[in-house]
């Protein structure tokens, strides 16, 4: 990958800019970053910009809460939080631990959640970091580099729209994911939720950094007015930006999605275009997309980041708002280091989520499927 | 049995056409005259003139449809709007966005400034959120008193329940006597945007209530008896009394009907359809006889709403474009001469140099009465060229598959075409080119639509309920119940919130009654 600018301050100019590259990152879930950006752009409205600190500044002794939005997104679009929400959160939390927070962190860059730390950030007056601990959108609490690195999410805040709070102490990462889900539902399908609270130097150790920086530097690429539309399309110019892999053009042929187990999981046939004509790519997903085999060898698999964009504007699609007919772009993008490891691959690889292949970096793959005489090109 | 007719008539913001269909669906004649402020004069010289061409009693006319973008119109220029109240039935939550946020100042400056959320709305699970506060919608609406013409109401989950909806409608009918409009009936989940449209929908009740009381007029003027209906986004219709309430579903009815009018004068059902106007060319896609529907929010005058709208790609060419020589490169507009063509264009005695005179010059397109214009021919035959290119890569962007595709041409513009385009197999001009639009809304159908999430386990017996209401509202909206057809059933399950939850969405279509 290319290096980008680095955020320092984030105005209401930069959100939907950051926004856009959120819902890249989202990989299809993570859901739509426009509520979000709404609520963040009005706080930086009212509070002012909100500061933004690099992973290498954090102090030793830094508390960095990360804050975020849990449950359904579909329930988030018909009923947005309370405006009080965030700070009782925060609250709640310096109540319950005796420690005053002092930097907020993004618990996952991709979607909606990228947004809510911002709001978070700015109507506290915090600064916010500039990294998360997914470096994409996962479906579960402890899909987290924290979590990788043998971190216990520590004590759960949980707080919904009516003004009830419960913090959760679990005995571990996957029964904290299973108790604050009931809640969840309980609090009506969506809540305010911090977990992983960690000190700056676990946080300096375990957060993936640059990462709103990126999502913000993608959505430049995509809202770039300026570039020639003849030269090179959107998904081009992100792709040479991204070092990503163009896997493959299509249009939606087939779309089947269905409830399991509290998950939108689905499968989607995309029937190709242009250069894929004749292919056909299979995309499976749950919540976010995890799976994309074409003419069923595999050409990226979770935790690798697997986005489908618009093929004319590279706008990202989600998987609720996959429709069939659209025609878009499939690519894929290495996951970080993080989740290449035995322990990531455990957490987040295609067995956990119950598809029968093989993990194989999705560098590696474009490899194999790309005859020796085009390689020079690529 | 006599003949009967129907009336089809497009009030746009240049022209206003009318079409006229017999029983069988063909155009007997189509007219075009110019649009006047009020539209009403327009819509009565456009009848005139189709009705004495044709020939016929205007007594024979049995429906008369308006398709018109002067909703959208309004909403864009921002003009004609009413002031509205907004009631969001929500409180505690949803305060972290309040109602407007997001909208472009100008716009909200015309909506004015009394937005409430009070105490009220379900839960995703049907619970109670909040009892409706009463007395919160009563002091709302004595602080709005006097200073808005139309009240929207939107409560949060009101498609699993709208009692709370309907009681604040009848504290506001009470407390101040206005048209108020319910998130409810409006659509979708997705409370921002139908609220959006539902502020929208309130904002225009008063602009489409003066429209139809013209055209209403224009038809008893001339003696015309027809039932009046209302062209609205997705090729169907609405009657009267359903258009005042729904104002806002007109908004996307003008590339629909240039689009289904194209279908109908080419006999496809399958291919593009290019309208190239005086100042753009909107590029739509046929399937099965219908416009493909865009699949991401639609959003209009600046403001994200839940509406499913044409799939269109607008360029900037049309019949009034402008064409430049900079230097050895010719560019095309983006700006257009406009109405104005026949007094501007080189070819009608002018100075400009535009997409017609190009045409006239290198396409051997003709204009009765008129010779090619004499001007430099390289240029021309480099417009000409960029012409081809801009049609050409805008009708590939649209294209369903690589293969090649018919084009429909329709517009009063489409003379600016080329006969032969790279990766069209067919290029058919229809006769009453010109009047797609009218014919259009001239051909409707009526339908229905019906949406609730379903959070009990009888999945069936929630579709049967959804599609029973949808069939309801086609036959509210005119339709024959005897040939009402639901035509689709969408599910579409929700996260997280419980494993039975699924949203259902319903259409049904039949003949209008």
């Amino acid at each position: 990958m290319k290096s980008y600018p680095s955020l320092t301050r984030i105005t209401e100019a930069d959100i939907d800019e950051i926004a856009l590259g959120a819902a890249v990152l989202g990989t299809g879930g993570g859901g739509d970053p426009h509520i979000g950006a709404l609520m963040a752009k009005r706080l930086i409205r009212l509070h002012g910009p909100v500061r933004v600190i690099g992973v290498n500044d954090l102090a030793d002794d830094d508390i960095v809460p990360p804050v975020g939005a849990i449950g359904s997104p579909s329930v988030v679009i018909e009923r947005p939080m309370a405006d009080d929400e965030l700070t009782r959160a925060l609250a709640v939390l310096e109540e319950h631990t005796g420690r005053r927070p002092t930097v907020v962190m993004p618990i996952e860059v991709g979607g909606g959640n990228s947004m809510v730390p911002i709001a978070a950030a700015a109507v506290s007056g915090l600064p916010i970091l500039d990294g998360d601990a997914m470096g994409r959108a996962f479906p579960e609490n402890q899909m987290v580099t924290f979590h990788l690195a043998g971190y216990e999410p520590g004590p759960v805040v949980m707080v919904d729209h009516l003004g009830n709070d419960v913090v959760i102490h679990a005995i571990g990462g996957a029964r904290s994911e299973r108790i604050a889900r009931a809640v969840t539902v309980e609090m009506g399908g969506s809540a305010t939720a911090i977990d992983y609270v960690h000190m700056g130097a676990v946080v300096r150790e375990c957060a993936i950094p640059g990462t709103l920086s990126l999502a913000r530097h993608i959505g430049r690429i995509l809202l770039d007015r300026d570039a020639d539309p003849s030269h090179c399309t959107p998904v081009d110019r992100l792709c040479e930006a991204l070092g990503a892999f163009r896997l493959f053009d299509g249009k939606v042929a087939d779309l089947q999605r269905e409830v399991r187990g509290g998950f939108t999981r689905g499968v989607a046939h995309l029937a190709g275009l242009g250069a894929d004509k004749g292919g056909t790519l299979r995309l499976d997903f749950q919540n976010e997309m995890l799976l994309a085999r074409v003419d069923d060898r595999p050409v990226a698999v979770t935790p690798d980041l697997i986005a489908v964009l618009d093929l004319v504007t590279g706008r990202p699609i989600t998987t609720e708002t996959l429709r069939y007919g659209a025609r878009v772009t499939v690519i894929g993008l290495p996951a970080h280091s993080w989740w290449r490891t035995e322990r990531g691959l455990e957490t987040a690889g295609p067995a956990y989520f119950g598809y029968d292949v093989p993990w194989t970096p999705v560098e590696e793959l474009a490899r194999q499927a790309r005859p020796a005489s085009q390689e020079e090109n690529a | 049995m006599n003949q009967t007719y129907r009336l089809g008539i497009d009030v746009g913001g240049t022209n206003t056409d009318a079409a006229l269909l017999d029983v069988d669906g063909q155009v007997v004649k189509a007219v075009k005259v110019p649009t006047t402020e009020p539209t009403a004069d327009g819509v009565i010289n456009a009848i005139d003139r189709v009705v004495s061409l044709a020939g016929i009693d205007p007594g024979t006319i049995r429906y008369a449809m308006l398709g018109t973008t002067h909703c959208t119109n309004a909403i864009v220029e921002r003009r004609g709007l009413s002031p509205v109240g907004v009631l969001r039935l929500a409180a505690p939550s949803t305060t972290s966005v309040p109602p407007l946020e997001g909208w472009p100042e100008d716009l909200r400056a015309v909506i004015g400034k009394h937005a409430y959320v009070v105490g009220g709305g379900y839960e995703v699970d049907g619970r109670l959120l909040s009892p409706l506060d009463e007395d919160a919608v009563r002091s709302a609406c004595r602080a709005m008193k006097g200073e808005v013409e139309a009240v929207a109401v939107v409560g949060v989950y009101s498609s699993l329940r709208e009692d709370q909806e309907q009681r604040a409608a009848e504290i506001v009918i009470e407390e101040l006597g206005v048209p108020v409009s319910l998130s409810a009936r409006i659509g979708a989940l997705g409370l921002l945007e139908r609220e959006n449209a539902t502020v929208l929908n309130a904002a225009l009740m008063k602009t489409l209530r003066s429209m139809a009381e013209g055209f209403l007029r224009a038809l008893e003027a001339r003696g015309i008896t027809a039932k009046p209906y209302f062209g609205q986004n997705d090729g169907t219709l609405m009657q009267l009394s359903y258009a005042l309430e729904f104002p806002v579903l007109t908004i996307g009815c003008g590339p629909t009907n240039s689009i289904r009018g194209a279908a109908h004068l080419s006999g496809l059902r399958d291919a593009l359809v290019v309208d190239i106007g005086g100042t753009t060319t909107d590029v739509g896609v046929l399937v099965d006889g219908f416009p493909r529907q865009s699949a991401t929010a639609s959003v209009i005058g600046g403001i994200r709403t839940n509406f499913r709208m044409p799939d269109i790609l607008s360029v900037g060419l049309g019949g009034g474009t402008r064409v430049r020589d900079r230097e050895g490169e010719v560019v095309l507009g983006p700006d257009s001469v406009g109405y104005r063509l026949t007094s501007e264009a080189l070819v009608f005695g002018g100075s400009v140099l535009t997409a017609t005179d190009v045409a006239l010059l290198m396409g051997g397109a003709t204009i009765d009465g008129v010779a090619p214009p004499e001007t430099d021919r390289v240029v021309g035959a480099r417009a000409w060229e960029a012409i081809r290119e801009l049609l050409e890569e805008t009708i590939d962007r649209m294209k369903p598959s690589a293969a090649p595709v018919p084009v429909i041409l329709v517009g009063g513009g489409s003379i600016v075409a080329p006969e032969e385009l790279a990766g069209v197999s067919e290029l058919i001009r229809p006769e009453h080119f010109g009047a797609a639009n009218a014919v259009g809304a001239a051909l409707g159908d009526v339908a229905g639509q019906s949406e609730k999430v379903a959070t009990g386990v009888d999945r069936r017996a929630a579709r049967e309920e959804v599609a029973a209401d949808a069939v309801h509202r086609a036959c509210l909206a005119g339709a024959d119940p005897s040939t009402v057809e639901v035509t689709s059933i969408e599910e579409l399950p929700m996260a997280y919130s419980d494993a039975h939850s699924v949203q259902i969405r319903a259409t049904a279509v039949g003949r209008l009654a």
